[in-house]
């Protein structure tokens, strides 16, 4: 029990490893190059609100990076009578043709 | 057209020089013309390594700003003679050398060597900024451990951002060398893992290197370890590291530094 102890105070690099991620995550939104993240935010938010009536802080943009590809996540919390639209696309199926004639 | 490689790192004192002498010896072992490119205005460094540090006569400075002809600043390597070495000045401060002058001085060099490695200096000043600005690869020299991983994370940053390639929207080739690597401590879970620091980083790896004496001992007498010192496990890392850089397929395997079962038994760290 004591020998297992010792082995689990000396593995320290899970703690390293730990630190870093988290430190970084946020570094790189800081500092990114040309803060390539906080513009995307900035744009997408704005096209949003030309849209849709959200809270801007409901928004959320995140980035990841993998070796080979980089990917962009999105996702916005959109109350119910917050569209704004003119209702064009507003298609559920009660008005088709197809249901009406059968 | 040669290729051009930046060694660079953020934080100093990781092994850019040693991997400069060591990758660019190993890439001129075949015959290749390699020119290693001291960037380190006022500290330099790689002639010493290099042991050429008595034959320096006119530097990188004297090229850029024409008072010297390039042929007359390149010192040819005594023992494998396709290696050159560029070096800095070590009398002018950093602001002596301009984007223009360091774009046409590695311009020339691209026309005459396949390969040009560029030793950055450490920081993320003008000096390391113009090291990586005309690269068109980059070795981010980086160690297991939290500090040189944050920095290697901010020198790739600059890298997709500050360099010519990334601000003309073409990709910088970015490869992580991976150096003073202690495969017992970290299987022990003392050190960060390989994988631990390419999860962080995302950038391939192209070379893991041991924690070994024989590096100190060859920078003693001046000498690349791979060529003093030349059968240890650092020094075939290196050997191989280089191969990858040229665009071989040679598979990456765990350095394992051998010791003889007494001093395993005594003294269980490698260094």
């Amino acid at each position: 029990m004591k020998l297992f102890r010792l082995f689990k105070a000396r593995a320290t690099a899970p703690v390293a490893r730990e630190r870093l991620q988290i430190l970084l995550a946020h570094e790189r939104i800081a500092l990114g190059p040309e803060d390539l993240l906080g513009k995307l935010r900035g744009d997408i938010i704005a096209t949003v609100l030309r849209h849709v009536n959200v809270d801007p802080s409901k928004i959320m943009v995140k980035m990841d990076h993998d070796a080979a590809v980089s990917t962009l996540e999105i996702d916005i919390e959109i109350p119910k009578e917050s569209i704004v639209g003119d209702g064009k696309r507003r298609p559920p199926a009660e008005s088709s043709p197809m249901t009406s004639a059968a | 057209m040669g290729d051009v490689i930046v060694v660079t790192s953020g934080k100093g004192g990781v092994g850019k020089t040693t991997s400069t002498a060591a990758l660019g010896a190993a890439l001129a072992e075949h015959g290749k013309r390699v020119c290693v490119v001291d960037f380190d205005v006022g500290l330099r460094n790689l002639d010493l390594v290099l042991g050429a540090e008595r034959r320096v006569v006119y530097d990188f400075i004297n090229v850029a700003q024409g008072d010297a002809k390039l042929s007359q600043a390149l010192i040819r390597d005594k023992r494998v003679e396709t290696l050159y070495l560029l070096a800095a000045s070590q009398t002018r401060d950093k602001d002596a050398l301009t984007d223009e002058g360091v774009e046409r001085v590695i311009s020339d060099l691209r026309q005459s060597f396949d390969w040009v490695v560029c030793d950055s200096p450490a920081g993320i000043e003008r000096g390391a900024l113009l090291a990586m600005r005309f690269a068109d690869k980059a070795v981010v020299v980086c160690n297991p451990e939290v500090s040189s991983v944050r920095d290697s994370d901010r020198i790739i940053g600059l890298l997709d951002s500050r360099t010519r390639r990334a601000e003309t929207g073409q990709q910088i080739e970015k490869h992580l060398l991976l150096t003073r690597f202690d495969p017992q401590r970290s299987a022990r879970g003392e050190m960060l893992s390989v994988a631990d620091v390419l999860d962080i980083l995302s950038v391939p790896l192209i070379g893991i290197i041991p924690e070994s004496e024989e590096i100190l001992r060859a920078s003693n007498v001046g000498a690349p370890i791979t060529m003093n010192g030349g059968a240890s496990p650092a020094a075939k890392a290196y050997r191989d590291a280089a191969r990858r850089l040229a665009g071989e397929a040679v598979p990456l395997v765990m350095p394992v530094e051998k010791r003889p079962f007494l001093s395993r038994l005594f003294n269980r760290r490698a260094a």
